[in-house]
């Protein structure tokens, strides 16, 4: 192991600080995450009727294993919002964005999500937002770039 | 149910710390030990609450056992959670009648760190931790929600710490304290709108411990045992989307089931690290309108992330301890946006 090495009589090795897990996404996520490839957004029906977005695999009221999946979207609507005016290194943007929950076309539930409104005005809870999608799909929830508030009329 | 009696009780200043997670530990455990009466070889327990996330490092809790002495061999246990849940351990442990006596400790030293990507961590891995949201923009959405929902202003959240900071005041552990008012505080800029930094916790590194026993030996032990009459915890969904986040239905079931309202409470020391989740928590836990809320000025002014919790319940007790009220709730939460909430009801003797 070259990362290791002896100084005179002591042995000293490389640390990383991690924690290296690796997650598999199970058969609803799974779903959810393929069909978000392909510029799909897909929601689950609970036990009550209503459709949860992102997918869940257990209803989240009876603890039911849930099978239907319902097409949602592409566009939705702001149930909430925070302004970050200083993002931090690891967020979706380097300019100031919105975090918010957004229910989408069809969906009974919010997905928390980020929009590229540019600025704090152009956005209100109640606006209509759409995706923007990545370009290359890497697997990830970031498939789904963020989502951009429609203009008006 | 057996009694059992809060004896001692002590806490670490919760300023931002050269020392390690054991240096700080050590002589806040020493001197609930010492306070409690008992040898350390006497207690029948030993059990802890803390996060390895906050260390980056797997079983970085057991190295706390450091702090409390492990020889001779000590039954043990630890949660990867606030101390109140230790507690919580601690008190089902003597109700099973396997031990009369117990240490609960916890600890918690967040500044090495980036807490806003730490707490993302606890968030659903898949679809949402990649986007990194800090905790208090998480916290920002329930917030702007709640305002919505219960016609509150902004003004209204700066007035909950106007007066958690006024009632710090007479805390020495407190970091954020004193006088202020809310036009100055409204002046300065959102952080993560529509909260400003005086609606987000004050941060800091800490520890805390605790002393517990059944009844005629917590009599024995000190003047006024305070005792535990009821202790819950529960739980929602975590998925942020698919709850009512303007409520804290896991905080109302805690309360009820913990007998919160079988009688009048004194007052009550809430772990709401956000002004506008006290006003969720009072709601959700049918708390009296004009019911005193935090004398120690709470987590908002003091938060030491996996210990403020067991402080909550260490404030409330010895303010019963020393006179200043006969009957208080302690509460505290855990995740995102009060996802899980327990309830500890105390009494004097």
């Amino acid at each position: 192991m070259n990362e290791n090495s002896a100084t005179g009589d002591s042995l000293s090795g490389l640390h990383v600080l991690e924690y290296p897990y690796r997650r598999s996404l199970g058969p609803v996520l799974s779903r959810f995450f393929t069909d978000l490839r392909d510029r799909k957004l897909t929601g689950i029906r609970d036990a009550s009727g209503r459709v949860l977005v992102p997918p869940q695999e257990y209803d989240p009221e009876t603890a039911e294993t849930l099978h239907e999946f319902v097409s949602v979207g592409p566009g939705g609507e702001v149930v909430s919002y925070s302004w970050v005016a200083e993002p931090r290194s690891k967020q979706p943007f380097d300019h100031p964005f919105a975090y918010a929950l957004i229910r989408l076309d069809g969906a009974d539930t919010a997905m928390l999500h980020a929009v590229d409104a540019g600025e704090e005005s152009r956005i209100s809870v109640g606006s209509r937002v759409r995706p923007r999608w990545a370009a290359e799909p890497g697997g990830s929830i970031l498939d789904l770039a963020c989502f951009e508030v429609e203009e008006e009329g | 149910m057996r009694e059992v009696g809060i004896v001692s009780f002590a806490q670490s200043s919760a300023l931002r710390e050269r020392r390690n997670e054991v240096e700080i530990l050590l002589p806040v455990a020493k001197e609930a030990v010492e306070a409690s009466g008992m040898k350390r070889q006497e207690i029948g327990f030993t059990c802890s609450g803390s996060s390895d996330f906050l260390q980056g490092q797997a079983f970085a809790f057991v190295m706390g056992l450091d702090a409390v002495g492990a020889w001779p061999p000590v039954v043990e246990s630890h949660v990867e959670m606030d101390g109140a849940f230790a507690l919580y351990e601690a008190w089902v442990k003597i109700q099973t009648g396997e031990v009369d006596s117990a240490l609960v400790y916890s600890f918690g030293k967040t500044s090495p760190g980036d807490l806003a990507e730490v707490l993302a961590l606890q968030l659903d891995p898949y679809c949402v931790t990649q986007l990194w949201p800090d905790a208090d923009s998480v916290a920002a959405l329930q917030a702007r929600l709640f305002m919505a929902r219960a016609g509150l202003e902004e003004r209204d959240l700066a007035e909950v710490a106007v007066r958690s900071r006024r009632a710090a005041s007479d805390n020495s552990h407190a970091i954020v304290k004193g006088e202020s008012d809310v036009e100055t505080l409204l002046a300065e800029p959102c952080r993560s709108s529509p909260l400003r930094a005086h609606d987000c916790p004050a941060n800091g590194d800490g520890a805390t411990a605790m002393v517990i026993a059944t009844g005629d030996r917590a009599r024995a032990l000190c003047d006024r045992p305070v005792w535990i009459r009821g202790f819950e915890h529960r739980i929602d969904a975590p998925a942020l989307g698919v709850r009512d986040l303007t409520r804290a239905p896991s905080a109302q079931a805690a309360a009820r089931a913990a007998g919160v309202h079988d009688d009048k409470l004194d007052f009550a020391e809430l772990d709401a690290p956000y002004t506008h989740q006290e006003l969720i928590l009072r709601e959700s836990m049918e708390l009296p309108e004009d019911l005193e809320v935090n004398p120690s000025g709470g987590s908002l002014c003091t938060r030491v992330l996996f210990s403020c919790g067991l402080t909550r319940v260490g404030e409330a007790a010895s303010r019963i301890a020393s006179g200043a009220g006969d009957r208080a709730l302690a509460h505290t939460t855990q995740g995102h946006c009060l996802q899980q909430n327990l309830a500890v009801v105390l009494e004097g003797e």
